[in-house]
């Protein structure tokens, strides 16, 4: 006690009690304050879009306006449907970190249920791509071969011959696709994220979308074989110069060293 | 052996002869070898792991060959449209040419084919840039100076051809990555001014791509271009035979004698066991790494591109020029001037021109007709280490901007940032380069005259009897101080007289008065360190020992 009383008059004595205080108050409150009940009345698509609202507006109201009208730090959200939603939220990529050229991938932060809650709230502010069932992305029968033509044609300008990624202006890039799920690359090629352009129904057809995805799963995933030894990355000439002269051409100096340190002794006369 | 002549092979003993000199006597009585194995036999190679780099460049070269002739076998020179039905089943059904279809058949169907494509590759990979290194060594140690000047010329001829060929070899299997190279190259040729467009169509027999590309390529790189460079290899070789080979300097070596060991036995068992080493070292990267997997990249079609499409690292620094080029260009009359494909495509032999006319310019400059055998140190030559220095930052800047996507992607940076420090870098860095290692050899220079002048630091540490502490140096051995002082100093060169002979006024010619500036900034007082003399050497040796 007598320790207390010693720094009761302490300059930061007044911030600690008003902590304190808060922090019993705030306990209180959370104990006896009535518990929300669930509207037993609302059918369960409007109460995934209740809840996704509540969600919005804790996670993403702050960039994308209150009712996903867009503010200056954040587009529109009307009408980009929930496939959109399950794409960004799901590869962590929304809520967003930091502003930035790109907003990368991270480690998710909302569960499947509440990303299925979000994208509910976004698809009932507007019309948009819906989030795509497994028998629509599954890779199962598809046409390797295809999707490995369609890949080259439409999209290995951004993300390389084999979905290692590539570089676009201004820091923004086009990530590598090793280890993204069929269903993700269906929803980009939906939606078009950030700097993606869309390749709806229209341009590309389901069939086509499932051939690029197989052939993804083939040729461009942690499975693919590489039957020529060690990838270097599959960076194509660039890793491979640099391969070429550290432990080509480093390994042979070494050995040409060795060669020149082991010389003929000449007999002493 | 010298006797055969009047010996019959039975010997006149009546014992026959072992077979190996039996052998011998029947070659030698027809092709008068052993002359020629007597002069050259006992050449003398003195010994230093930089003189092997060159051999690096000859066994790869080899190996090249050797692997390139193996893949002539199975390979199909022919853009005949082809739909693919082989092992590898992610190309089943597509449509392609016969050269991209037979060398996925090397890759999958043909026994050790992918083994040996990829020693090829690796070899070509490792061949360039043992002979840049082996350049490099030239020119940092001044062997390219009288009387090496034609077989430097000879070495950089085939660093050219060498960049070539292999450009050619990986526009062969019309893969996506390499077509994207030639396209390149055809962007290049149509941004000649007037006649472009005619040599393109004069290359390609037509419009791109054609059906003619693959295999013109094809002779031009099996037959034309490894065929000079056999030659120019050959005629490189019998030069470093009749020269003699250089050597550092050191206590009884000097410009007329060689010291080191006999081509006959030591070098010959050297250079076979190192050319296995260099056979094994290539064999064991291609069997541990893949290189260019056609296979993951797909048939060339003009209408598909990828990013990160890079040529081969020889082939880098044309990239980074082209990246890093503002897209400028003129319309006069109708006509498009690409500047921004034009410069670089002139930048790019001024570049490698650049080092290969380096020589004749230090020779006229310093003016000197003497044979050298006796390597420089490089701190030694600052403005010659600078100039090679600044050569190579160049070389790496530009590098950079030909991998500047990955530097991008790799380092989290903004591309057109990394574009512009190229920019700047291009003209920025070799001068900065420039002038940090000359200065860094200047100050290698004052070193030496101090270790010469007062010893090389003991680490032994002296109390003397007032308190002072001193460190206690050792003087060199003789054989050190002639290492470090054995070079030869120039004076700089002094314009003409404003008069001549006849008391009449002269002018002085441009190239005067350039060659007297440029011999100041070589060998003017800030240029290097004057040597410690004798005079000097004595005064403070003797007397007073250490300082």
């Amino acid at each position: 006690m007598k320790k207390l009383s010693a720094r009761r008059r302490h300059p930061l004595a007044a911030l600690v009690v008003l902590l304190f205080a808060l922090a019993v108050t705030g306990g209180l409150y959370a104990a006896f304050a009535p518990a929300d009940k669930a509207q037993a009345d609302t059918t369960a698509q409007s109460l995934a879009i209740e809840e996704g609202k509540k969600l919005y507006s804790v996670g993403c109201a702050s960039c994308h306006g209150t009712g996903g009208q867009g503010t200056s730090d954040g587009p529109s959200l009307v009408g980009v449907g929930s496939a959109a939603v399950d794409f960004q939220v799901g590869t962590g990529r929304m809520p967003a970190q930091q502003p930035g050229a790109q907003m990368p991938k991270k480690p998710k932060i909302y569960t499947q249920a509440e990303t299925d809650q979000l994208g509910a709230y976004i698809a009932s502010l507007g019309a948009g791509p819906i989030k795509p069932t497994e028998d629509q992305y599954s890779p199962e029968g598809a046409n390797v071969a295809k999707g490995g033509e369609l890949f080259r044609t439409n999209c290995a300008q951004c993300h390389n011959f084999t979905g290692k990624g590539g570089a676009l202006t201004g820091g923004k890039y086009a990530p590598e696709l090793d280890g993204v799920t069929p269903k993700h690359i269906y929803e980009a090629m939906q939606t078009g994220p950030q700097n993606m352009p869309s390749f709806p129904e229209s341009v590309m057809p389901e069939k086509n979308k499932q051939d690029i995805i197989a052939y993804l799963g083939t040729v461009a995933s942690g499975e693919s074989e590489s039957p020529g030894g060690l990838e270097l990355g599959g960076l194509g000439p660039v890793a491979e110069g640099l391969f070429g002269w550290v432990f080509g051409l480093g390994a042979l100096i070494a050995v040409a060293i060795w060669v020149a340190a082991r010389t003929a002794k000449a007999k002493k006369s | 052996m010298s006797t055969s002549s009047t010996n019959p092979a039975g010997g006149t003993d009546g014992r026959k002869a072992p077979a190996g000199e039996r052998v011998a006597d029947w070659a030698d009585g027809r092709l008068g070898i052993y002359g020629l194995a007597k002069a050259n036999m006992r050449k003398i190679f003195p010994d230093h792991w930089s003189f092997m780099l060159g051999e690096i460049a000859l066994y790869s070269f080899i190996i090249i060959i050797l692997t390139g002739v193996y893949l002539t076998l199975f390979f199909h020179p022919s853009m005949n449209e082809v739909e693919y039905h082989g092992s590898y089943v992610p190309m089943h059904g597509i449509l392609m040419s016969e050269a991209y279809a037979s060398t996925l058949d090397i890759s999958f169907d043909v026994r050790g084919g992918l083994l040996i494509r990829q020693i090829h590759h690796w070899g070509a990979i490792v061949f360039l840039a043992a002979m840049l290194v082996h350049m490099m060594r030239v020119f940092f140690t001044g062997a390219f100076r009288k009387p090496r000047e034609i077989n430097w010329l000879f070495g950089f001829l085939l660093l050219v051809l060498g960049m070539f060929t292999g450009f050619t070899g990986y526009s062969l299997p019309d893969d996506l990555l390499s077509g994207t190279g030639v396209r390149f190259m055809e962007g290049a040729v149509l941004s000649v001014p007037i006649v472009g467009t005619y040599l393109s169509f004069f290359l390609f027999g037509g419009e791109f791509p054609g059906t003619d590309f693959v295999p013109r390529f094809f002779s031009i790189h099996v037959l034309l271009l490894p065929g000079i460079m056999l030659g120019l290899l050959v005629a490189h070789l019998i030069l470093v035979f009749y020269h003699k080979h250089t050597q550092f300097p050191g206590a009884g070596k000097t410009n007329k004698n060689v010291v080191g060991m006999p081509l006959m036995p030591v070098y010959m068992a050297k250079a076979g066991g190192f050319f296995f080493l260099v056979f094994g070292v290539i064999s064991a990267m291609a069997a541990i790494a893949t290189i260019n997997p056609i296979w993951a990249l797909g048939p060339y079609r003009p209408d598909q591109v990828s990013t990160g499409a890079q040529p081969d690292w020889y082939m880098g620094f044309s990239e980074g020029l082209i990246r890093i080029m503002p897209g400028w260009e003129i319309n006069l009359w109708g006509h498009t001037l690409v500047l921004g494909v034009f410069i670089p495509l002139m930048i790019f032999p001024l570049v490698l021109a650049a080092i290969a006319v380096y020589p004749f310019i230090e020779s006229w400059v310093t003016g000197d007709k003497r044979e050298h055998h006796i390597l420089d140190r490089p701190r030694n030559a600052p403005t010659r280490t600078a100039f090679g220095a600044a050569w190579i930052s160049l070389y790496w800047v530009l590098l950079i901007g030909g991998g500047n996507d990955l530097w991008a992607t790799h380092f989290h940076m903004s591309i057109n940032a990394i574009t512009w420090f190229v920019r700047v870098g291009f003209f920025a860095v070799p001068v900065l380069t420039f002038i940090v290692t000359k200065r860094i050899c200047l100050g290698l220079q004052r070193r030496d005259r101090d270790t010469v002048l007062h010893g090389r630091e003991s680490g032994i540490i002296k109390r003397l009897p007032h308190g002072e502490f001193v460190e206690v140096h050792e003087p060199l051995g003789q054989e050190q101080l002639h290492a470090l002082t054995q070079h030869h100093q120039y004076q700089p060169i002094e314009a003409g007289p404003v008069v001549d002979e006849n008391g009449v006024e002269r002018k002085r010619t441009m190239a005067e008065k350039l060659r007297a500036k440029l011999s100041q900034g070589y060998y003017g007082q800030d240029s290097q360190i004057p040597k410690p003399t004798v005079e000097e050497y004595q005064e403070i040796t003797s007397g007073h020992g250490h300082h």
